[in-house]
């Protein structure tokens, strides 16, 4: 295998793997833009693949196992929505319950289902003319899946809906700023319910895509950690969807070195790396004050009542 | 329907509980359309409960809301705005990271589907910027402007929306006094064209100054509605209060000792990472009261907190009688025995859950004689309570009482009788009257002289200037991290002083 090939495949894998990890990130800096923090995004992943996986098996059709991921990602956020918004809970504890939930259903229910086949998967395509190009032809244009380049489209999307239009400058107000959002007559809690239901639809589709189109198997605990490094890529990309692209496809690129890197290093460690990953994670969500340094929103994990200041 | 003619708003026996208290109890209030009308009150009096009541952020237990001549039901803010009223709130709404045109536009269907259309918006805003004197410049971020100017964006925020209706909750707190006179003048334009106001107030120099009518407010209860050209301050005051307001603060001459503290070009960043003090420097003298002024939010909460050790500068020295405590650590600066009266009492100057007794011995249960090694001696501590509850006049029910169930005016006495207990060289107090009515403002303000009497330095941040004249010696003005000068307090021109605080520096020597 020449070097131009080991780089090609390694590029390729790169961006497939950094789709999920794109799509859960997207969801988050909404949420997150909106003052919810979710750590429950590991949670909602790995229910999406689990039930992803269940539909696309039972009956054949990869894309409704993927619509059925997102609609479970997103039912398993109202979870976190209900008890941070409504209850006004505590929402590090309320999202590392979900996680803890959903790792937990996804395992029990998922027992019968470890190494069976899919029927079907969610086609690999190649974009004829395209894929001609040297070098970056094969990377982008060989042998991904539509899913990949939807999430490639999200991104600007996402990005123009934050910046440029009012549903946008409601939403980071929201996260800024309840009181003034709530005196002015915007619903405050609408729009965290919203941006928490879609951060659940964007997770739920990732667990979809991990379980249907990426490696078309069911495996328990098989998001491992992915939700974790969701939460991080969120932060490192200062809750912007363009800057969560760069991070989501940068990590995935180094993550995916470090399993070619395993005759070298132990896997053991490189296993334990987005453990260690979440760790540090952890420790930074809980530092406000480095937060505010790095123009997170105001109001983040803060519940908003009227009246109280 | 006869006597509502001419009222643009008519509350009708208003009654709004929290738990423990009744905020307003049975509250009639009349406001003629067109007219400058001022709640007057302590702090407590339940005036901002009102106005969020009228404004849709309280649902009232009882009582009606009538405008013009209409009842109306105001459930929430969005109620309110569409009925054209608008409120700016003590602390500003706006949202710092969005931009002036963004923050006016915020939750207004302006533009097509998603879509703002800017351009048109701008034009409106720009015309009722002209029309009143409200210039300001629409695509900076409100984060960069300062407190007069975001002050311009909540009216201009309130006017784009069409109200008839504008409720002012104290908005002189934080301008200088050149900027209060211009408010002034925008407000009485706004009532020429027809606007109603009501201004929410404690300061008896602004009803004078402003209003057509004042409705007095005692306790959750309306005392009197007088036209303001037949009254006077006196009379005011003693509605306010409910008893004779006799000011008779004791402040004998200056006594100055050695010097006490010394700063020399201090730098610190604030929260956020950017410069709060750029190079401070001056010295403190035993026997003094050194007040810092200046419009919140120019460094003089980074200064308190670097002189008390909760926050570390990045260049400069501090020293405290000749000794170097640059960067010395909370525990180390208290254990020098300098006292920290601080901004937020509740936040950071008491355990709100523990007793009296307690709180008392915050800054010294680690030695004798309230402990000896692990052990407290709790006969020690319950003598140490009764002293500083008779000495400090703290009233309580009984020094096991939480802490957070005592008033405002009791906690800052429990806070001052810890703090000075130990006879402090140095005094650190901000905001040390901030929200007390007359009474413990008083007490208070006779404790720090008396402190002043016996020899300690203190420094004195406030953003109350009548406060600053009163007790200071010399005053330091702070604008944007640096000094503006330090003017002798016999002497200063509150109109100077004004200026400086919006960023002149001060002409003529350095005291």
């Amino acid at each position: 295998m020449g070097w131009e090939t080991w780089i090609i495949t390694t590029l390729s894998r790169s961006l497939a793997y950094g789709t999920p990890l794109l799509l859960g990130t997207l969801g988050e800096i909404y949420a997150e833009r909106s003052g919810v923090l979710n750590l429950g995004v590991e949670g909602m992943m790995i229910m999406g693949a689990y039930s992803g996986f269940t539909t696309a098996y039972i009956t054949g059709n990869p894309w409704l196992g993927i619509l059925v991921a997102a609609v479970v990602g997103g039912a398993f956020s109202l979870i976190h929505a209900f008890t941070s918004v409504t209850l006004k809970a505590n929402q590090v504890v309320s999202g590392l319950s979900l996680t803890m939930l959903g790792l937990g259903l996804s395992g029990m229910f998922g027992r019968g289902w470890e190494g069976k086949p899919l029927p079907a998967t969610i086609p690999k395509i190649t974009v004829s003319g395209l894929s001609k190009i040297p070098f970056l032809g094969p990377i982008f244009f060989e042998g991904q899946n539509l899913i990949v380049y939807l999430t490639i489209l999200l991104v600007p999307l996402l990005w123009y809906i934050l910046y440029r239009t009012r549903i946008g400058i409601t939403i980071r107000s929201v996260g800024e700023s309840p009181a003034t959002a709530d005196s002015l007559g915007i619903n405050v809690d609408r729009v965290r319910y919203m941006c928490v239901l879609l951060g659940g639809i964007l997770a739920g589709m990732a667990g979809g895509y991990l379980s249907v189109a990426y490696r078309p198997a069911w495996t328990e605990g098989m998001t491992a950690g992915m939700g974790w490094i969701v939460i991080a890529l969120t932060i490192f990309a200062f809750w912007n969807p363009a800057y969560g692209m760069l991070g989501a496809y940068l990590f995935a690129a180094l993550y995916h070195l470090s399993y070619r890197l395993q005759p070298w290093v132990s896997p053991e460690l490189l296993k334990a790396m987005p453990y260690a990953f979440a760790i540090l994670v952890l420790i930074f969500v809980s530092r406000g004050t480095l937060q505010k340094r790095m123009g997170a929103p105001a109001a983040l994990s803060l519940p908003y009542t009227r009246g109280e200041e | 329907m006869d006597n509502s003619e001419g009222y643009a708003i008519e509350l009708r026996g208003i009654v709004k509980r929290f738990p423990g208290v009744v905020a307003n109890d049975g509250i009639d209030l009349k406001v003629r359309r067109g007219e400058i009308h001022c709640l007057l009150g302590e702090n407590g009096a339940g005036k901002t409960t009102l106005m969020r009541v009228l404004y849709g952020l309280y649902r009232p237990e009882e009582g009606e809301i009538i405008l013009n001549g209409q009842p109306v039901h105001m459930t929430s803010p969005r109620a309110a705005l569409n009925h054209h009223v608008g409120m700016v709130h003590q602390h500003f709404r706006l949202v710092p990271t969005l931009s002036v045109e963004e923050n006016i536009v915020l939750g207004l269907d302006e533009g097509t589907g998603p879509f703002v259309n800017f351009r048109k918006t701008r034009e409106k805003i720009s015309s009722i910027a002209n029309e009143y004197g409200l210039s300001v410049d629409l695509q900076t971020k409100v984060w960069q402007l300062a407190v007069g100017q975001q002050q311009r964006v909540e009216i201009l925020k309130a006017l784009y929306r069409e109200v008839d209706i504008l409720i002012m909750d104290e908005p002189t707190s934080v301008l200088t006094p050149q900027e209060v006179d211009q408010l002034f003048t925008t407000l009485r334009t706004l009532v020429d064209d027809g606007l109603t106001i009501i201004f929410i107030t404690h300061k008896l120099d602004e009803v004078m100054q402003v209003s057509d009518r004042v409705t007095v407010l005692r306790k959750g209860k309306v005392v009197s509605t007088l036209p303001t050209a037949e009254t006077d301050k006196p009379t005011l005051a003693r509605l306010m209060v409910g008893r004779e307001v006799v000011f008779r603060l004791k402040k004998g001459p200056i006594k100055r000792r050695e010097k006490i503290l010394e700063v020399n070009d201090l730098h610190a960043l604030n929260d956020r990472g950017l410069p709060a003090l750029r190079g401070v420097s001056f010295d403190l003298f035993g026997g003094e009261i050194l007040g810092v002024a200046g419009v919140s939010g120019n460094g003089q909460y980074e200064l308190a907190e670097v002189l008390t050790g909760l926050r570390k500068s990045i260049k400069g020295r501090v020293f405290l009688a000749k000794k170097e405590v640059t960067n010395c650590s909370a525990r180390e600066m208290n254990d020098l025995n300098v006292a920290h009266i601080p901004a937020e009492r509740i936040r950071m100057g008491i355990v709100p859950a523990l007793s009296i007794r307690e709180n008392l011995i915050l800054k010294k249960y680690r030695r004798p004689p309230f402990s000896y090694r692990e052990f407290l001696d709790n006969k020690e501590i319950e003598e140490n309570a009764h002293r500083a509850m008779s000495d400090y006049q703290i009233a309580a029910p009984s020094y096991e009482t939480p802490a957070k169930l005592l008033s405002g005016g009791n906690i800052q006495k429990v806070i001052l009788a810890r703090e000075l207990s130990e006879n402090p060289s140095l005094i650190v107090a901000v905001h040390p009257t901030y929200g007390l009515d007359i009474g413990a403002t008083e007490q208070v303000r006779q404790i720090l002289l008396a402190q002043r009497e016996r020899g300690a330095a203190t420094l004195l941040i406030s953003e109350d200037l009548e406060e600053i004249m009163t007790l200071s010696d010399r005053i330091l003005v702070i604008f944007n991290g640096e000094v503006m000068g330090i003017l002798d307090a016999e002497s200063a021109d509150i109109e100077e002083i004004g200026l400086m605080m919006a960023g002149t520096r001060h002409k003529g020597e350095e005291l």
